[in-house]
């Protein structure tokens, strides 16, 4: 069944354009006023001025390894989120942990672990698997670098990214 | 001795006409072309609640001077671009099209009266007693470069915005032409300079009220003309927004439909001068509206009259009051331009058989009654 | 000045030959229109500047323009390669030879006078041109002016009849 939309009779005024024209031009002559008179502020001058602290808790930005009270590597490189990975940007060699280790009971750590930033699509899925709670994602969004060597992440940047996390974090908090 | 002199006389009657033209075209027109640009970006973005180019100044420093590095450094680029000629074109008339649209928009300058006299010098390139018909004549090669442009393609969208674009013109140059007529029998003069003189003088068209065309001054036959000029000043701008393919009317271009019409296969400086030429068209146009509908370079309510009593009524022209004539030309062509720009912002693109609707039933129709209406005005009321 | 009339002539004639010479027939009314301009150009070293103007207003800018627009249209290649119509040319070469003979024969005769023109002072005849023709055009060419008036609106009423009716059998058939 076809819908008959019907055409709307036109009064003379608006046969001849000019009365809408004119409109139009009030309003687009109204918005340039309201941003000359800087009664209106919409865009931000990005690099000189940073939304940062509005980020939201549950942002998602590069993903980082982090540490836990004692300084120890919370990673035991399970490797779930090297699986997990969609682009597989992560890459994990794992080591054992020498004996007369004080953590030797943990077993296992990274020997090297590297999030490729140029193939990460920061969608957190290794943040959801981790069982150890070892990888987060930041709020760090500006990964720039001038080489794809740079833009590779090792541990050591990955650590200074995360930092010292203490206590266990509630993942499944509503805001996560 | 004497051959020497004759030289001397010869060289600078040569030389102050190449002053004007290099002063007029690569001081005045370019420039003002680039900046339009920068213009149109800056505009429509406060238009629509944004910044525009607000960064580019001084390269290596901080300084941005609000964006005004801009043009120069969208010039560099267009430049440094790889110039692509696309193997199933027209070489020759592909290479040639371009350069046919910037031509004729710059050559329209050279009757322009973009100043009363500097130094005793008329400030026109070429002062013509065929004014209008000149530029008509020029602007109506113009068509060229697109219709070339759009068969040298080679290419299904191009070809649509070349044909779209010469009807198009063809069309809109009736009611142009026409529209005029009214303006050139209220003058009787097809010179523009004597023009905006007698404009200077007695009141401009659209603005009778000083001199002898105020009503109290018995300018009773402005007065009654007056509604007739606006009528031709309303068709003959939006005529003008069709024969320089701006928007409403940019149907030869249309990036929705005919992604962006004849100049889809060009690329680099080949582009820009499409581009470009587009921009110095629209500058020459609004000069003409200027000139003959606002007063060309003269001061309102006879002030120009004023100011040279004030010094004295000298045989030529005060220097400082030259500076002034000129620059209120500018300044005017510059108002125009800005209202070019934000009716570009403002309206959407009509329907292509609304566009020739427009301008062979009711244009057409009104500029050739306008005409009567003119002539019979001007019959009662001038003795 | 005579340096510009030889420059110009130069030009016309050229691209007149060009209009002949050419297969392409975009390049064919490229060089007419560049032919045209030539033209205007020397009609405006004669100081005719209204004739000039109108030279370019009305035929490169408007008749040219519409045969460019139809020519556009065609099948270029197709065009191109069509065989040469020999005997339109013969015509055509014989015309040409009968035109410049009898040219050569009456400027043969021709003697070239000895009298000074006379110099016209400033807003005489030449500073006037386009009243000077309008004077001429709207008084003693009236009727004339009419006349062709009427042929114009002839020819447009019969093309508007003509696509009319070709329209009407369009619909028909279908």
């Amino acid at each position: 069944m076809p819908i008959v939309v019907k055409r709307p009779r036109l009064t003379l005024a608006e046969k001849c354009y000019f009365p809408a024209l004119l409109k139009g031009l009030r309003i687009t002559l109204g918005h340039a006023i309201r941003i000359l008179r800087r009664k209106k502020k919409v865009t931000m001058q990005y690099p000189e001025v940073k939304w940062d602290d509005n980020l939201p808790e549950h942002y998602r930005g590069a993903p980082a390894l982090v540490t836990d009270e004692q300084d120890r590597e919370r990673c035991v490189s399970c490797q779930l989120c090297e699986f997990i990975c969609p682009p597989r940007a992560i890459t994990i060699v794992p080591e054992e942990i020498p004996p007369g280790d004080e953590w030797q009971k943990v077993e296992k750590r990274p020997e090297s672990f590297e999030i490729d930033m140029i193939r990460c699509i920061y969608c957190g899925m290794c943040e959801e698997v981790c069982p150890e709670q070892a990888i987060f994602l930041r709020k760090d969004y500006a990964i720039t670098g001038l080489s794809r060597e740079e833009m590779i992440h090792d541990k050591e940047r990955l650590y200074e990214i995360g930092g010292k996390r203490e206590g266990l974090v509630n993942k499944w908090n509503e805001l996560k | 001795m004497m051959t020497s002199s004759l030289a001397i006389i010869e060289l600078s009657a040569l030389l102050v006409p190449a002053i004007k033209i290099v002063a007029l075209v690569f001081a005045v027109i370019l420039p003002m072309v680039a900046y339009s640009v920068w213009a149109e970006r800056r505009v429509s973005a406060i238009i629509q609640d944004r910044v525009g180019p607000n960064r580019v100044g001084i390269p290596f420093t901080k300084i941005g001077l609000a964006g005004l590095g801009q043009p120069i450094s969208d010039g560099v680029k267009f430049l440094l671009k790889e110039d692509f000629t696309p193997g199933h074109v027209n070489k020759l008339y592909f290479w040639l099209a371009p350069a046919l649209t910037m031509v004729p928009a710059i050559l329209t300058c050279a009757v322009l009266p973009f100043g009363s006299e500097l130094f005793g010098e008329k400030m026109v390139i070429a002062d013509l007693n065929v004014g209008p018909l000149f530029i008509f004549a020029i602007a109506s090669l113009s068509v060229y470069g697109i219709v070339l442009a759009g068969w040298a393609s080679n290419s299904k969208y191009p070809f649509l915005g070349g044909i779209r674009s010469t009807s198009q013109m063809i069309s809109y140059e009736i009611s142009l032409g026409l529209s005029l007529v009214p303006v050139l029998l209220i003058f009787g003069e097809l010179n523009l300079s004597e023009i905006v003189e007698e404009q200077s003088k007695n009141g401009w068209l659209l603005l009778p009220l000083w001199g002898e065309g105020a009503i109290w001054n018995g300018g009773w036959d402005r007065f009654f003309l007056f509604f007739p000029a606006l009528l031709a000043f309303i068709i003959f701008t939006t005529s003008i927004f069709a024969e320089t393919n701006r928007l409403p009317f940019d149907l030869p271009e249309c990036e929705t439909e005919l992604v962006a019409g004849y100049h889809t296969e060009y690329s680099s400086m080949k582009f820009a001068l499409f581009f470009l030429g587009e921009y110095a068209a629209m500058i020459i146009g609004s000069g003409l509206i200027v000139t003959l509908f606002l007063g060309g370079w003269s001061l309102p309510f006879g002030w120009d009259a004023a100011l040279m009593s004030m010094a004295g009524n000298p045989e030529q022209v005060p220097w400082w009051l030259g500076v002034i004539h000129i620059s209120t030309f500018l300044a005017k062509v510059i108002a125009f331009i800005l209202f070019f720009i934000w009716v570009r912002w403002t309206l959407p693109r009509f329907r292509y058989d609304q566009l020739m609707k427009l301008g062979w039933v009711v244009f057409f129709e009104l500029a050739l009654l306008n005409i009567f209406i003119t002539a019979g005005i001007i019959i009662l009321t001038r003795p | 000045m005579s340096v510009l009339f030889y420059i110009f002539s130069a030009v016309m004639l050229v691209f007149g030959l060009m209009v002949v010479l050419n297969r392409n027939p975009v390049s064919s009314a490229l060089s007419l229109v560049v032919s045209f301009l030539g033209l205007a150009a020397l009609f405006i070293t004669l100081n005719a500047y209204f004739i000039g103007v109108i030279q370019v207003l009305v035929y490169t800018g408007a008749v040219m323009v519409l045969f460019i627009f139809i020519i556009m249209l065609l099948d270029i290649k197709k065009e191109q390669r069509r065989d040469l119509n020999y005997v339109a040319m013969g015509g055509g070469i014989i015309v040409v030879l009968a035109l410049i003979s009898q040219l050569a024969i009456l400027l043969g005769d021709f003697v070239p006078g000895n009298q000074q023109l006379a110099t016209l002072p400033e807003g005489s005849a030449v500073h006037q041109d386009v009243k000077l023709v309008g004077e001429a055009v709207f008084t003693d060419f009236n009727f004339h002016l009419q006349l062709l008036g009427i042929l114009l609106l002839v020819a447009t009423v019969g093309v508007v009849v003509l696509s009319r009716r070709q329209g009407r059998a369009d619909r028909s058939q279908q």
